[in-house]
């Protein structure tokens, strides 16, 4: 009997816990490297047009942006304690809090929405008339802002699709306390998005 | 079958995450105050210092870092390293062209 080797169920099906949560890890290097070849081009940009950007980023909504880093914090809050929960064989609190996690992942993606018309109808979005007629920093700083924001809410809107099959699993038993793998996995995704939206949010919103 | 579960599988107290929760929204609270405090070079190594605190109490607590083995601790430590000497490089070669 290793002392690696995750919980055993009755069923004698052996799983190996930790080399699941290994491999969530792996990919999460991959991601932080992904994400961290956008930072190091807005760094530079940044270096280089700093009075540009410090004028484009006064377009930013701070009490949006604050909200929504309120939003996805809490939600970070209720998937780790569903995961608590699950352990503890509380299935019923565990689904709720994951239920809770999937709400204020919408939520943060509604704002965001609002965020994105509300730039879009004042003609600020990549390649329009308006923006090309800023200055080279603002041009970049914009287009920056849509894809670093635009890939960050496409992993919220992933997150939420996982988190939902969480749900479903809990709820019928594929997810319990003694095989929480997929559950710890999600949880540690969603935080990652968390982790990625705690540096988006002073750089666009609060760096200005 | 209690021993085979191994120090990460241990279940964290509810009242930690809250805890935690609570930091991260004061941390938040203030990297607010200090962008609305007129706007300085400081400001910037404030609030991503602030931002690099948060993300340390999500990773270490929420992310159970602080009960894994040291071997996940080195493997990310490299990961992070490697990107700040990608960003250091890149810094040098836009410097000093």
């Amino acid at each position: 009997m290793s002392y690696e080797r995750g919980a055993i169920e009755k069923s004698g099906e052996q799983r190996d816990q930790t080399g699941a949560k290994y491999g969530m890890w792996f990919f999460l290097f991959t991601e932080i490297l992904f994400f961290g070849g956008m930072f190091i081009l807005y760094s530079v940009f940044r270096a280089k047009y700093t009075q540009d950007f410090h004028l484009a980023a006064g377009e930013e909504n701070l009490l949006l942006g604050s909200l929504n880093t309120a939003v996805l914090l809490t939600s970070s809050l209720s998937i780790a304690l569903s995961i608590s929960a699950l352990k503890k064989e509380n299935y019923r609190l565990s689904v709720q809090l994951q239920t809770a996690t999937v709400l204020m992942g919408l939520i943060f993606l509604v704002i965001k929405y609002f965020e994105w018309t509300a730039k879009i109808s004042k003609g600020i979005y990549p390649d329009s008339p308006v923006l090309l007629k800023m200055s080279a920093g603002q041009i970049l700083f914009f287009g920056l802002y849509y894809v670093m924001t635009g890939l960050h809410g496409l992993h919220v809107l992933i997150g939420i699709v996982v988190i939902s099959f969480m749900i479903y699993f809990t709820k019928t038993g594929n997810v319990t306390s003694g095989n929480f793998s997929k559950l710890e996995n999600t949880g540690l995704y969603w935080h990652f998005v968390d982790i990625v939206w705690i540096y988006l949010f002073p750089l666009f919103y609060l760096i200005t | 079958m209690q021993g085979e579960t191994e120090k990460s599988d241990h279940i964290v107290p509810y009242g930690t995450y809250v805890n935690v929760w609570i930091a991260l929204m004061l941390l938040l609270a203030a990297t607010i105050a200090v962008a609305k405090v007129e706007f300085s070079k400081y400001s910037v190594f404030a609030n991503l210092l602030i931002a690099s605190l948060k993300a340390g109490l999500v990773l270490f607590f929420f992310m159970h870092l602080k009960y894994e083995k040291w071997v996940l601790k080195a493997m990310l430590f490299m990961v992070i390293a490697t990107l700040t000497a990608v960003i250091a490089l890149f810094f040098a070669d836009v410097m000093f062209r």
